[in-house]
């Protein structure tokens, strides 16, 4: 059994320096972890100290500092690399974040494989990021975009999904977790049903990394992308796995710097995986606190971030639906801590502002899912996303701060 | 009343608050109790969208002034839009174009012009100043 004492919440908490401020003179209540984590003092010690005392760049120099500083970098990929599981580091390439990532795979791949009259399969309930860059490339090569629609509840339509996938189908893009409803997609299942097909499969891990273990070679996925900011670590940085069957074929994304190989007017020859992906001095200080990120969370363990999580996102459930007039939109019985919700009559902004006003950080809005919001017929909810750190008096604190608003609007 | 004159009143009732729920419901009060916008106007062409809330802006030109409606899906963004009107409405395009929006600073509400706040509001506020100038160029060109 796993402790979820107050005790053992508060020295997690104690982790966080953010989390101890005030917002408009009261305790912050921090709800909106689907667009950010916020940052464990190891990892924001990690950036200070790479710019501190380790400051150089990777893979150029014969001196001392450069050798570390690669040394280190490196030390990273072969972290995450473990920590999804890939076959390889080489399968490993580090990004802006899980939109580059995306977006990477979108043009690489579609460039080599995508021909006119081919087809990619996204779904309504994705996050702008899994839509728009495949949608760009369909357009680029005369291809067609398939939509996998929505359940009510908020679920994927495997139904249909099965009955999209065809001898044109070069790529099913899908995301882990839904960003907005919370939705844990049966990416397994999709997998192989793609497979089955001998279509590769993307997944947007965005949200998917940061609530349980992933082991890519299980899932048997071709590419999966993820975010370091939504997983403790700094913004600006990310990543993205991809078997090395595929990546060796696909077309280097952006071009100069690490990526080549040799160069001369006539021809330019590219690096090997992964550096044929990682134009430019990369990130190499934000890599340092995305390791420290890593470790912090295998410090922590999933069993007490499943643990956590699994009890905040109940409990939030059961307090919310428990005020009258408030919707929960998304009721999959697979869910991340994540609850979008809607109270009758009031319409989201108003709500968040007043919440804010109170110290209560929630999101409002589309949430960069305006296809899934036209699929719901609505324009938007308020949206509470838990992280490990947050407790049940902060949820209670979120209840009567709607309350308030309900009164203030009634 | 001069563009000055409405907004140093707007100060006046707004510093009558110490506390920002009193201030809000002010705003929420006046957001419901205000004219809406004759429903004809709430035309696409008359829609700027913010991710957030959504703001219907209809403008008249009569005898040199410009007269501003507005609405809102939001209560408090549509409270703070009948702010602007209250200003900006019924004066010359050149007393429009020449009027700052920094009151709103002055009573506590400078976030909701902030661009990330995406209300719509911003671009009112543009596009109160854009048919200003429109209806200028119009006049000189009469």
């Amino acid at each position: 059994m796993i402790e979820l004492s107050a005790t053992k919440i508060q020295s997690v908490r104690d982790d966080f320096p953010i989390l101890s401020r005030s917002i408009y003179g009261k305790p912050l209540v921090y709800l909106d972890n689907a667009a950010t984590t916020q940052k464990p003092n190891s990892v924001i010690d990690a950036i200070s100290n790479y710019y501190r005392n380790d400051n150089a760049n990777v893979h150029r120099g014969v001196h001392y500092l450069s050798q570390q500083a690669t040394g280190a970098f490196e030390d990273v990929r072969k972290q995450l690399a473990a920590f999804v599981n890939a076959g390889s580091p080489t399968e490993i390439i580090f990004t802006r974040g899980a939109t580059e990532a995306i977006n990477l795979v979108a043009w690489s791949f579609c460039e080599t494989f995508l021909n006119a009259g081919d087809e990619i399969i996204v779904s309504a309930l994705d996050h702008h990021s899994n839509i728009v860059p495949w949608q760009a490339a369909c357009i680029r090569k005369g291809a067609h975009l398939k939509v996998i629609p929505v359940t009510p509840e908020g679920e994927l339509n495997l139904e249909e999904f099965e009955k999209l996938l065809s001898d044109r189908t070069r790529m099913v893009a899908i995301s882990h977790i839904s960003n907005t409803l919370g939705t844990i997609n049966p990416i397994a299942d999709i997998v192989k049903s793609a497979h089955n097909h001998g279509i590769p499969v993307f997944i947007d891990g965005a949200q998917g990394l940061s609530h349980g273990p992933v082991d890519v070679q299980e899932l048997d996925c071709d590419f999966y992308a993820f975010s370091a900011h939504k997983m403790y670590g700094p913004m600006g940085i990310g990543g993205l796995y991809g078997k090395s069957s595929w990546l060796n074929k696909m077309q280097p994304y952006q071009l100069g710097g690490e990526m080549i190989d040799k160069v001369t007017f006539a021809k330019t020859t590219y690096n090997e995986i992964p550096y044929k992906f990682e134009a430019g001095t990369p990130n190499v200080a934000d890599v340092m606190g995305f390791g420290a990120a890593i470790s912090y969370l295998q410090e922590i363990g999933w069993d007490f971030i499943k643990a956590q999580e699994t009890d905040i996102l109940n409990y939030a459930t059961a307090s919310l639906l428990e005020i009258e007039g408030v919707k929960i939109v998304g009721t999959s019985a697979h869910k991340a801590a994540i609850v979008s919700f809607l109270i009758e009559g009031i319409h989201f902004f108003d709500a968040g502002t007043i919440l804010d006003h109170m110290g209560i950080a929630v999101r409002t809005g589309n949430h960069c899912t305006q296809p899934l919001m036209d699929f719901l017929g609505i324009n938007g909810t308020l949206r509470a996303s838990m992280a490990f750190y947050n407790t049940r008096q902060e949820i209670d604190r979120l209840v009567a701060g709607i309350h308030q608003v309900k009164i203030l609007f009634a | 009343m001069t563009i000055s004159e409405t907004i140093d009143q707007i100060i006046n009732e707004f510093n009558q608050f110490d506390d920002w729920m009193d201030k809000y419901n002010y705003l929420i009060e006046m957001g419901r109790s205000v004219p809406l916008i004759d429903e004809t106007k709430k035309t696409d062409s008359n829609l700027i969208t913010g991710c957030q809330s959504r703001v219907w802006l209809s403008s008249e030109y009569k005898d040199g002034l410009i007269y501003f409606t507005a609405d809102s899906d939001a209560v408090i963004t549509k409270g703070i839009a009948f702010l602007l009107i209250r200003v900006f409405s019924g004066h010359t395009p050149t007393e429009i174009m020449e009027a700052e929006t920094t009151f709103l600073d002055m009573i506590g509400l400078k976030e909701h012009l902030s661009p990330t706040r995406s209300n719509g509001l911003l671009s009112m506020v543009k596009q109160i100043k854009l048919y200003a100038f429109a209806y200028q160029v119009k006049e000189k060109n009469s």
